[in-house]
């Protein structure tokens, strides 16, 4: 149990590295997403709408099987600059996670979006406002701290889900808490050093979380 | 199109079945889920501290840590509990657990951690007038919660509920690391010996799409029946 530790806290940094890298380009992906969502024209609403419902219909371990084992496949791509890329099975992960926070992102971004009061908008516009201004300085800001609770949830499932990193050979916390109980057969304990682990990631974002719920709340 | 053939040639008669393996994994997965929160429940609505302790430890532990650990736990741990156990009862034979066993009641558990909370939102949120009328009129506990509490709860837990039944069917995918041939597992078979891995993952991906559409379906009707009144 004490020997495993170092070993699980190293591997620690690689989900972490994943989970940050992901949701740094996730949140890009997302709000990209979400704006495409508001968009009036049909076309670009319905391919926002299909991407977040295929990337939350679909489990996560399917899209990363596609993105590293099936684009693999194509001819073509191995002769590009993206295999440098896409040959790597952490980039791999990177790409699938990003894909599928954003998706998520998107629509708890699109909700918060949609919760603002036209007034407010209304109010902006009549003082003069760009409409740009109003989207920047206004509508974002609001949508953030509407968003914050359900997104403070999406970073933790994100967490649990840079988990299967472990299925494409990355030697994240749960890749080496897998060889450590198949190697030494002591499933508890290394369950509840793993898990622990994750436990306190958990507690750490909730509590940060919760913070700047606090810090940015309406009523002060 | 000639993959996906059914018989000896194509892989769909093997898709097909994994697809209801996966469905059967999903449901099983999910009555687990349902007595763990029968379970836990109760005990997080307790008045005692000791065993509102627990449930929480429950729900907060299994919702903290990721699924593939858990499944990991119970794969290799599974069996030398359930070992232990019989040889308290004198039994020292090896006891291998079924790999659908192990998947539904490591998916049950997990899924039993959201149903618990989704059940605790529920009870909590029905009036107490509800409770204090029910036992005014001398209705006994039992019926209390069957013909008063549990109607009223199923209405405010069914559109949370799906969401939870949509989490466990993504989620059976993972039970494919243990060797479970559902979807998942088919799939990287399929994929394994025709080297054609994309074709065989976007048909997984879009097997999954079609059960958590045909289940949306289905949950919107259950939706609108137990929102009679309303």
């Amino acid at each position: 149990m004490i020997t495993s530790f170092p070993k699980l806290l190293g591997a620690t940094v690689i989900t972490l590295k994943l989970l940050s890298a992901s949701l740094f380009f996730g949140l890009f992906l997302g709000l990209f997403f979400a704006i495409l969502r508001l968009n009036k024209n049909i076309f670009i609403n319905k391919f926002a709408y299909g991407y977040s419902y295929v990337f939350r219909g679909t489990p996560l371990l399917v899209q990363i099987f596609i993105i590293y084992f099936g684009l693999g496949q194509i001819e073509y791509l191995r002769s590009t600059v993206l295999w440098v890329v896409l040959k790597e099975p952490y980039w791999c992960a990177i790409i699938a996670f990003t894909l599928n926070t954003g998706a998520y992102t998107s629509e708890i971004l699109r909700s918060a979006f949609q919760t603002i009061k036209p007034g407010i908008i209304e109010a902006g516009k009549s003082l003069g406002i760009s409409n740009k201004i109003i989207f920047y300085k206004i509508q974002i800001p609001i949508a953030i701290r509407q968003s914050l609770p359900a997104y403070g949830n999406e970073i933790i499932l994100m967490m649990k889900g840079t988990s299967l990193a472990s299925t494409v050979t990355l030697m994240d916390l749960t890749g080496v808490a897998k060889y450590i109980i198949s190697t030494t057969f002591k499933p508890i304990e290394v369950f509840i050093v793993a898990g622990g682990i994750y436990l306190f990631m958990t507690f750490v974002i909730h509590n940060v979380i919760k913070y700047l719920e606090k810090k940015y709340s309406f009523q002060q | 199109m000639e993959l996906l053939a059914f018989g000896k040639t194509g892989w769909g008669d093997e898709l097909f079945y994994a697809t209801l393996m996966t469905v059967a994994v999903s449901v099983t997965a999910m009555l687990v889920g349902f007595l763990f929160a029968l379970i836990f429940t109760p005990l997080k609505l307790s008045k005692y501290k000791t065993l509102n302790f627990v449930g929480n430890f429950y729900t907060t532990v299994i919702r903290g840590v990721p699924e593939l650990l858990v499944i990991y736990l119970l794969f290799f741990g599974g069996s030398g509990a359930i070992m232990y156990v019989a040889s308290i009862f004198g039994y020292y034979e090896y006891i291998e657990i079924n790999a659908f066993i192990t998947g539904a009641v490591a998916i049950g558990i997990i899924s039993g951690a959201y149903s618990t909370e989704v059940f605790r939102g529920a009870i909590q949120s029905i009036d107490k007038g509800q409770f204090e009328a029910a036992k005014v009129l001398g209705i006994s506990k039992f019926g209390q919660f069957y013909k008063i509490i549990l109607p009223q709860m199923l209405r405010l837990a069914i559109p949370n509920l799906s969401n939870v039944w949509q989490i466990t069917l993504k989620d059976t995918s993972l039970i494919s690391v243990t060797g479970l041939v559902e979807i998942m597992r088919q799939s990287y078979i399929a994929a394994g010996s025709t080297r054609d891995p994309l074709f065989f993952y976007s048909f997984a991906a879009v097997l999954y799409l079609l059960l958590t559409y045909i289940s949306m379906k289905l949950i919107n009707k259950l939706e609108v029946k137990y929102s009679r009144g309303y």
